[in-house]
């Protein structure tokens, strides 16, 4: 058979190959080396952040905000990858996430990392307040301002009837990463309604724009801050006050969800780095309106985050400025 | 992707006589039992679970994975095992990072600059293909840059190189061992049926605690789904040999070895490189899975684009995969040909002429390579010269007026397809009481498939009833079967069409490469806009997914129906409709059977990423458990009832393949080619 010369042939190949590659990165020295990098000079008091970056767009703002100002008034080098909000926490153990720049809740995860292993510490609140609860399309809320009342939810339940949810109201749930309790809310207010589960924010999203173009009849799970809110004004729906404790168990929730207060969590690493990115992390702070207007740069004006972020800065210098402090 | 060659499976075969079989009778009775069933026993006995609901099984295994998550770095076993295997592999990923990417220090520049490298992986295609498939490689990568995604393609590239060559070095030796020895091969098959039919997201989280997050964890992820083609075609490769020959070499007295080295892996070369194309093409289908896990690349862009909804941005990347994906096929494609055809035609002549050529070829790679180590325009790709985010920009309008043309339309059409089919047929598996559905499931294996493959199937559903999700599994089956005979019958109508036309064919398909490898959330968001989240969208997706394999696989039946099969029906007058519907369809009838199976398996694999668009059931349940760490064991329990559903299909199609096939002799059985390949985006 060719069986010898063939393999001949391809070590042959092969090292010519080597060979070939090796001669023409040897004889020239790279660019890389030859410029040295514009940033890289001024980077040094500050080193390197990782940025964990979680797949929502408020997030995204928070992050590209954050990044910015970390970057370009601190010279740092930041490290934004993109992962999983809960899969997150594993990269403070390990070194590969220094921050979450806006964690909702967690207290499970909380625990492992913060309380058990000590690899994170809470930085402080972000100043966004998160809500969680049940909206409605604009146009709807202001056809039947009734409907704003959980208790005239049950008069309309066949408006909101889909295929999905045959002859019952539907009630659309979203982004399986939070939580819900809506099905035992649903039993326990005895709505004539059925949860389904569109089983992502993106579903979520669109579902929400196209009741709002067509006019058509919509009620569903959502949360704010959240880019979406800016380009349409969802309107919240009141349920039962929520009271301490009134969510403890979870088959007989009445109420509605508490109110979040989101915070920043960094890596123990990062924190006794004696960093001024440390600093930031803990004086990042700044409102809904801030959060939401960078997020609508990003989703709606479909801004790239970092021109969204130098936009909201230039803008904001004397907020800018005090966490720099 | 599949280009697998049909051609050879499917050899021209008499027609055979057709009667009503027993079976039938059983079906219909059992069909009715079942109905009548339903009607009486409506909603009793049915094991249903709440969305938010676990059993102890569900949380037994939240425990473990908390456990996990406590001991990650305090084990020893765990730090030694898994680190080590991190690092050799993150060394490999740094590697090719390093040199197709951006470096470390610098300015982050590739080793080799763009140039360089379209000038080396042209190279490389002209050198293991053939010079058309080096032109299209050429046009491939530099439309990378084009497109403003030259950098996270590199990515996506050396990540994939990284997965391809460690899955070679696992694959080649499983897949030799499996194809000499028997019982090896019968313990593999049904764990890479696993590997293959898991949801990764289900293993996605508990990996990037073991591997850290990270390109060596999006790496292992990729390895595990794309290793099982590789292993399964060098086995059947092996296998396949005609025993007439490996007996010729045993008379010559070889040893063991010899005849390995010198008979059986020669041979069995074209079906190992075809086993190489089909784990690129698994790897690639990662790419957006493992940037949930941090793996860098277009992955990324298609997740961050839609988060906004920005589907012309997630449209740009995810074209770039469709890209490299059909560089990729082609160029593996042709390496398969060029193994089979040189050990046939080279000359020594022809060899020496086409070594100069490769060697001119290599100094001019070399001028590149220079050239990006010296001139920035060649080391990295100007951005002036990109049109991505214009492009994406139009591709956002023309979704949006689409969307605005059609959604009054599509509304109704779900809505009565909803009505009048899905809730219907679902109401017909969720409502009647277990034992009854898993009593018709039962007649119906044993009527299509045999006895094994209704003991198999009783197992499933066993072990369904054990993880605790009996009615989230009967819905998705529901939605399963509809989505494949939707499949079906449009396969049908497009394969045969392509079947017999060479023109239709290679108009067809580019278009059917690029639904399988474009990740489906970037057509989805679209679809969410005409349909809403709901089933029906659910179902669609999978349709798009699950048809190209379909057709490609009928059409290859139709295309090698013998020649004189079909003259003879036309000499005897027949119309082309009778040509089809007598001759072509009855003599394809195995492949059409086939078909069904992948049909059913690539449908299957889709069940995630319908969870992720409404369809609800097992997929919202595997995604939920990837993103609440509270229905963790859930997810799992959900992915591993996926698998569940996925084996007890397969097994009952495939028993049926291989029943339409002892009618007329075959050689091979046909799970050795065409190793399902699932692709849960």
């Amino acid at each position: 058979m060719a069986r010898t010369p063939l393999r001949r042939r391809y070590i042959a190949g092969v090292a010519s190959v080597a060979a070939i590659l090796l001669l023409a990165t040897g004889c020239s020295s790279s660019l890389n080396t030859a410029a040295p990098a514009a940033s890289g000079s001024a980077a040094k008091p500050c080193g390197t952040v990782n940025v964990a970056m979680n797949d929502w767009t408020g997030y995204t703002a928070d992050a590209a905000v954050f990044s910015y100002v970390a970057e370009k008034k601190l010279g740092c080098t930041v490290k934004q990858s993109s992962i999983n909000e809960q899969v997150a926490w594993q990269g403070f153990a390990n070194g590969t996430v220094d921050v979450i720049i806006e964690n909702w809740g967690h207290d499970d995860l909380a625990k492992t990392y913060i309380a058990d292993q000590k690899v994170a510490v809470d930085a402080g609140p972000t100043g966004n307040v998160g809500q969680i609860g049940w909206y409605l399309p604009p146009w709807l809320a202001a056809a039947h301002p009734e409907l704003l009342d959980w208790n005239n939810l049950n008069k309309y339940a066949s408006q909101f009837a889909t295929s999905e949810s045959g002859a019952q109201g539907q009630l659309l749930d979203g982004d399986p990463s939070f939580v819900t309790n809506d099905a035992a809310l649903v039993a326990n207010l005895k709505l004539n309604f059925k949860v389904i589960y569109s089983g992502s924010e993106t579903a979520l999203i669109q579902a929400f724009r196209t009741a709002e173009k067509n006019k058509t009849w919509l009620i569903g799970y959502f949360y704010e801050p959240q880019w979406f809110i800016s380009e349409v004004a969802l309107k919240k729906v009141k349920l039962p006050a929520y009271t301490a404790g009134c969510d403890t168990d979870a088959a007989k929730v009445a109420c509605d969800y508490p109110d979040y207060t989101l915070n920043k969590v960094m890596s123990a690493k990062l924190d006794k780095s004696g960093s001024p990115a440390a600093a930031l992390v803990k004086k990042f702070n700044w409102t809904n309106d801030d959060q939401n207007l960078v997020a609508k740069y990003i989703a709606t004006d479909k801004m790239s985050p970092e021109a969204a972020a130098q936009k909201w800065v230039d803008a904001n210098a004397t907020k800018v400025d005090a966490w720099l402090k | 992707m599949a280009v697998t060659d049909f051609r050879r499976q499917f050899a021209p075969r008499p027609p055979r006589q057709r009667s009503i079989p027993r079976g039938v009778y059983a079906i219909a009775v059992a069909l009715l039992v079942w109905f009548v069933a339903w009607r009486m026993f409506n909603g009793v006995w049915t094991l249903p679970l709440q969305s938010a609901e676990v059993t102890p099984l569900h949380l037994w295994l939240n425990e473990v994975n908390a456990w996990v998550r406590d001991n990650r770095d305090s084990n020893v076993l765990f730090v030694l095992v898994f680190d080590s295997i991190r690092i050799g592999v993150g060394a490999v990923a740094a590697l090719f990072a390093q040199l197709f990417v951006q470096t470390d220090v610098g300015l982050q520049l590739p080793e080799i600059g763009w140039l360089g490298v379209v000038a080396l992986v042209t190279w490389v295609a002209a050198a293991v293909g053939n010079y058309r498939v080096a032109i299209l490689t050429a046009v491939g990568f530099t439309a990378f840059g084009v497109l403003g995604v030259f950098t996270e393609a590199m990515w996506t590239f050396a990540l994939t190189l990284t997965a391809v060559l460690f899955s070679v070095a696992i694959g080649l030796p499983l897949g030799i061992w499996a194809g000499v020895n028997k019982r090896v091969n019968g313990i593999l098959t049904p764990i890479l049926d696993f590997m293959q039919t898991l949801p990764s997201f289900v293993y996605l989280a508990p990996l990037a605690l073991l591997f850290l997050i990270g390109p060596a964890s999006a790496v292992i992820a990729t390895i595990i789904y794309a290793v099982p083609p590789i292993i399964r075609l060098t086995a059947h490769g092996i296998r396949s040999v005609p025993a007439t020959i490996a007996e010729a070499a045993d008379s010559l007295g070889v040893s063991k070895r010899q005849r390995l080295m010198t008979v059986l892996l020669p041979l069995a070369r074209n079906s190992m490189v075809v086993g190489l194309n089909q784990t690129v093409m698994a790897a690639l289908a990662m790419v957006t899975i493992a940037a949930l896990i941090a793996g860098p690349g277009l992955g990324q862009l298609v997740v961050q684009a839609l988060q906004s909804l920005n589907v012309g941005r997630a449209f740009v990347a995810g074209f770039a995969i469709v890209v490299m994906a059909i560089v990729l096929d082609r160029v593996t494609t042709a390496a398969s040909r060029r193994a089979e055809l040189s050990a046939r035609h080279s000359t020594p002549l022809r060899r020496r002429r086409r070594i100069i050529a490769l060697g001119a070829g290599l100094l001019v790679v070399a001028a590149a390579v220079y050239l990006s180590r010296s001139v920035l325009a060649a080391a990295r790709f100007p951005a002036e010269a990109a049109v991505g985010e214009a492009l994406g920009a139009r591709i956002n309008d023309v979704s949006a007026g689409f969307q605005n043309t059609f959604s009054v339309f599509t509304a109704s059409l779900k809505d009565g397809f909803t009505i009048r089919v899905i809730n219907p047929f679902q109401g017909l598996l969720t409502a009647t009481p277990f034992l009854v559905v898993m009593l018709v499931i039962l007649v119906i294996a044993v009527t299509v498939g045999g006895i094994r493959a209704a003991v198999i199937s009783t197992i499933c559903l066993l072990l369904i009833i054990a993880v605790g999700l009996w009615e989230d599994a009967m819905i998705t089956l529901a939605s399963t079967l509809i989505a494949t005979v939707i499949t079906m019958a449009l396969a049908l109508a497009v394969g045969v069409i392509m079947g017999r036309s060479d023109r239709v064919d290679r108009w067809l398909r580019p278009g059917l490469d690029a639904a399988q490898t474009m990740p489906a959330f970037v057509y989805l968001v679209p679809f969410l806009g005409l349909f809403g989240p709901s089933r029906f969208t659910a179902i669609v997706a999978a349709i798009i997914y699950a048809a190209p394999v379909a057709i490609k696989i009928i059409a290859e039946g139709i295309a090698h129906v013998s020649a004189e099969a079909v003259e003879a029906a036309q000499s005897t007058g027949a119309s082309p409709w009778q040509t089809i519907s007598k001759v072509q369809i009855p003599l394809a009838a195995s492949s059409i059977t086939l078909a069904a199976n992948q049909g059913l398996i690539y449908v299957l694999s889709m069940v995630v990423v319908g969870g992720l668009v409404g369809g609800g059931a097992l997929g919202y349940a595997v995604v939920a458990g990837f993103s609440q760490n509270a229905l963790f064991g859930k997810g799992l329990a959900a992915g591993v009832a996926i698998v569940l559903l996925g084996i007890m299909l397969d097994r009952i199609t495939q028993a049926a393949v291989a029943r339409r096939r002892r009618i007329v002799p075959v050689t091979r059985r046909v799970r050795d080619v065409t190793a399902p390949l699932p692709v849960t985006h």
